[in-house]
C-alpha cells in the first residue's frame, strides 16, 4: 500500500512555511545569530526561530497567560500548517493519528523551574515543570488540532522525527490508520547547548558540512511536520510519495559514528530496498551533514560505500537551519518534498575543500527545475540510531 | 487486530518486591529490587559508567534474552519510558548550574538521552537491527508493543525485544508530591522486557492478541471493556485492573510493563485462558488482551 504526502509545515531560523524557507535557500540567507532566548556564557552562533513565545502564541490565537513550552509552540505552529495544507475537509470516517518527536521535551520551561526548586523544594512554579515530559508537546498539538485518535511520541535523539515519519508510513501500510500527521519539534535550551558544548562538537564559527576544515555543528531549533495519507483516503493530488524507510543501529559507540558508516549505509540501503529503487535512481540526498568531523566522515563513507563512483548530488541544509535535533528529520522531510515538487538542489553553505579520504563534493548553489524524482533524506542520532527516508515523485 | 500472531516468548522484570505485603499507604515509595548486576552486565567498565536506570534496563533486557535460552540476536530492539533517565538529566543540569556553564563532563548529558538504554542494548549485543524509543506517558510501552507487532507482520523481524523502564528519584517524588499525586497512589518504578515472536517457543504460554489506546479524561467504562472483549471473541477473559498490579509496582508512566509481566505470570499460575490488562495514566488509557497460546 502506498503512502502519500499531502501537507507540509515548517518553522526554523530561516522562516515559517515552505515559501519563506525557499526564499532563504535561494538567497543564501542562513539563520545563524547570537543567542537571545536565555542568558548564557556560551558565545556561539545558533539558529533561533525569529519569534518570541508571545509572538508564536499570538499567531496561534493562544492566550498569553497560558503556559506552553516553546517545544509545544513550535510544534503546534508547524503541525497546524501541515494540517491546513492537507486541507482535509472532513475527518469523518477517517482514522487520523499524530506521531510526534522531540529530543528534550519541555526542557525550556523545566530550566525555569529547576534552579529555584533545587534551592528549596517548595519553590519553582509547577506549571513550569508540568510540560517536562516528551509527550506534553504531542498532547498539546493533538488538543490544538482537535485530534482525538492515536497519538504517540518518539525520542531517539537527532533521528527522532525521521522515525516518526517511518512509523506513520508503516501504520498506514498496515491499514491501522488512514491519515497521520508526523514530524518533530525541538526548542533551543541551555541543557542541549551545554550538552553539545561538553562534547566539544559545537563550532564557534558557522558550520561547514562536508568540508575538510569542518569543526563542529551549530545548534538550531524548529519544527517540521508532514501529513501522510493512504491512497484510499486521498482527496487531492499529493506532493510526493514516502516510499522507503529504514532504521539501523550503528552499534559502535553511544555518541560517535563508526568510521566505516555501517549504520548509515544499512539505513540507506534498506530504505531503498523497501522502496524498490536502485541507488542509481537516486537524484538527490539531503544528508544528515551536521558539520562535526565524525558525522560527516562517517556519512561520506556510507554514501561512498552505497553509491560507489555514481554519487548523486547531495548537500546538508544544516548550515542554514542549524542542527534542529529532534525536529531535523521533519524539517528535512519538508525540504525533500519541496525538492521533488520543484526540482530543487539545496546549497551546502561554507564548503570549499573536500574531505581527503572520500573527496565528496556537495552541491553548493541553489537551483530549481532539475530532474528530481527520488530523494533520500538521512537522520542520524546518538545511540547509533540511523534512519533514512526515501521520497518519490508521483507517477502521472 | 494483528496480521500475524504475536507470542510473548520470554519475560523479565525488575520491580519492587511482590512477596511481602507492602505497607499500602498512599505516598509510599516502592523501590525496585535490583539484581546482582555482575552476572547480567559482566563488562565492569560499562557497568560502572551506567546510571541506575540504565543498569536496570540493560539487566532486564539481558535477563529476558537469557531466559529465552537462545543464542541469536533479536531482529529489533524497542524501548519505552515515560520520563527517561531523570538522574542523568538532573545531574547534568546541576553540573552546568554549579559550574556556571564552564567545562563539563559529557557523560550525564549523553546518558540523559531517551534512547540511551535502547542504544546501550544494541551496543552490548553488537546489534544493527531496527531500534526505536517511545516516550508517550501511558502509551509508551503500548506503542513499542504495537511497533513490534507491525515488524512481525511486515516479515522484517521474527524476534523483537521490547521493554519499558522508569526510575523514581527524590526530585521526581518531591515534584509529584506537590502536584498531589501521592494522595491516592504509591510511587513506583521498574524495568520489564519481553521477547516477542511470530513463532511460539516451547515455553511460550501467552499470545498478545490486541492493544487499544484511548485518549480521554474519563476511564473507559465496563461497557467499553466488554465491547472490546466481544470484538475479539474473548468474553471469558479475566479483567486485570490497575489497582491489582499497582499495589506491587506503584504508579509510574510505564507501570504497564510490570502489569504485563504480572499478567503473564497470573495466566500460567492460575491457568487463565485470557486476561484483559487495563491501565490508566493521566488521560492515556490502554488495554492489552492476552490469550493462552
Amino acid at each position: 500500500m502506498k503512502v502519500f504526502i499531502t501537507g507540509i509545515g515548517a518553522i526554523s531560523g530561516i522562516g515559517q512555511g515552505g515559501e519563506e524557507h525557499l526564499a532563504s535557500f535561494r538567497s543564501g540567507q542562513h539563520g545563524l545569530g547570537k543567542i537571545t532566548l536565555f542568558p548564557t556564557r556560551h558565545d556561539v552562533p545558533v539558529s533561533e526561530v525569529k519569534a518570541t513565545n508571545d509572538n508564536l502564541k499570538e499567531r496561534l490565537g493562544i492566550p498569553r497567560q497560558q503556559t506552553l513550552s516553546r517545544t509545544a509552540l513550535l510544534g503546534i505552529t508547524a503541525a497546524q500548517e501541515a494540517w491546513q495544507d492537507a486541507a482535509i475537509a472532513t475527518t469523518n470516517g477517517l482514522r487520523v493519528g499524530l506521531i510526534s518527536a522531540n529530543s528534550t521535551g519541555g526542557m525550556d520551561l523545566s530550566e525555569q523551574f529547576y534552579p529555584l526548586f533545587r534551592e528549596d523544594n517548595s519553590r519553582g512554579r509547577l506549571h513550569h515543570v508540568a510540560s517536562h515530559d516528551a509527550a506534553d508537546s504531542t498532547e498539546r498539538i493533538a488538543s490544538y488540532l482537535g485530534l482525538t485518535g492515536f497519538r504517540t511520541t518518539i525520542s531517539t535523539a537527532c533521528s527522532s522525527a525521521a522515525n516518526a515519519l517511518m512509523l506513520g508510513a508503516r501504520m498506514i501500510r498496515q491499514g491501522l490508520l488512514d491519515v497521520v500527521i508526523a514530524g518533530g519539534t525541538d526548542a533551543l535550551c541551555k541543557f542541549t547547548l551545554n550538552g553539545f558544548s561538553s562534547l566539544m562538537i559545537v563550532d564557534r564559527e558557522p558550520c561547514r558540512p562536508f568540508d575538510a576544515s569542518r569543526a563542529g555543528l551549530n545548534l538550531g531549533e524548529g519544527a517540521g511536520y508532514v501529513v501522510l495519507q493512504s491512497e484510499k483516503s486521498l482527496h487531492k493530488s499529493p506532493y510526493a510519495e514516502l516510499c522507503g524507510f529504514a532504521n539501523s543501529n550503528d552499534a559502535y559507540h553511544q555518541t560517535a559514528s563508526s568510521p566505516d558508516g555501517t549504520g548509515a549505509w544499512l539505513a540507506m540501503k534498506n530504505a531503498l530496498e523497501i522502496a524498490g529503487i536502485s541507488p542509481e535512481e537516486v537524484d538527490y540526498i539531503n544528508a544528515h551533514g551536521t558539520g562535526t568531523p565524525n558525522n560527516d566522515a562517517s556519512e561520506s563513507q556510507a554514501i561512498y560505500r552505497l553509491f560507489g563512483d555514481r554519487i548523486p548530488p547531495f548537500s546538508s541544509t544544516k548550515a542554514f537551519t542549524g542542527h534542529t535535533l529532534g525536529a531535523a528529520g521533519g524539517l528535512e522531510a519538508v525540504f525533500s518534498v519541496l525538492a521533488i515538487q520543484r526540482g530543487i538542489y539545496y546549497p551546502n553553505l561554507n564548503f570549499t575543500t573536500p574531505i581527503e579520504e572520500t573527496g565528496l563534493m556537495p552541491v553548493t548553489s541553489y537551483s530549481e527545475q532539475n530532474p528530481i524524482r527520488t530523494v533520500v533524506s538521512n537522520s542520524f542520532g546518538f545511540g547509533g540510531n540511523n534512519t533514512s527516508l526515501v521520497f518519490r515523485q508521483i507517477n502521472r | 487486530m494483528f496480521e500475524k500472531a504475536v507470542y510473548i516468548n520470554s519475560i523479565a522484570s525488575i520491580h519492587p518486591p511482590v512477596s511481602e505485603p507492602a505497607d499500602r499507604i498512599p505516598g509510599t515509595r516502592l523501590k525496585a529490587e535490583e539484581p546482582d548486576y555482575k552476572q547480567l552486565i559482566p563488562n565492569a567498565g560499562a557497568r560502572r559508567r551506567m546510571s541506575r536506570i540504565i543498569r536496570m534496563g540493560v539487566a532486564a533486557a539481558t535477563r529476558c534474552l537469557q531466559e529465552a535460552g537462545e543464542a541469536w540476536q533479536p531482529d529489533a530492539i524497542l524501548t519505552a519510558t515515560g520520563l527517561g533517565c531523570l538522574e542523568d538529566t538532573e545531574k547534568f543540569m546541576n553540573s552546568f548550574l554549579d559550574n556556571d556553564e564552564g567545562l563539563l563532563a559529557p557523560t550525564a548529558f549523553i546518558q540523559s538521552t531517551f534512547n540511551t538504554i535502547g542504544g546501550q542494548i544494541a551496543l552490548l549485543l553488537g546489534n544493527h537491527g531496527y531500534n526505536n524509543t517511545y516516550v508517550h506517558r501511558g502509551f509508551s510501552l503500548e506503542s513499542a508493543l504495537l511497533d513490534a507487532a507491525l515488524l512481525l507482520a511486515e516479515g522484517k523481524a521474527s524476534r523483537v525485544l521490547a521493554g519499558s523502564i522508569d526510575e523514581l528519584t527524590d526530585t521526581l517524588y518531591a515534584i509529584l508530591a506537590r502536584f498531589g499525586c501521592w494522595k491516592n497512589a504509591m510511587a513506583g518504578e521498574g524495568a520489564a522486557f519481553f521477547l516477542l515472536s511470530d513463532q511460539p517457543s516451547a515455553a511460550s504460554a501467552v499470545q498478545l492478541q490486541a492493544i487499544d489506546m484511548i485518549s480521554s479524561p474519563e476511564k473507559p467504562g465496563e461497557a467499553y471493556l466488554h465491547a472490546f472483549l466481544k470484538r475479539y471473541h474473548a468474553e471469558e477473559a479475566t479483567i486485570l485492573y490497575p489497582e491489582e498490579y499497582k499495589q506491587y509496582s506503584g504508579e509510574y508512566p510505564t507501570a504497564m510493563g510490570f502489569g504485563l509481566w504480572y499478567a503473564c505470570h497470573q495466566m500460567k499460575e492460575k491457568g487463565l485462558p485470557a486476561i484483559l490488562l487495563c491501565n490508566s495514566f493521566l488521560d492515556n488509557h490502554s488495554l492489552i488482551l492476552l490469550k493462552q497460546a
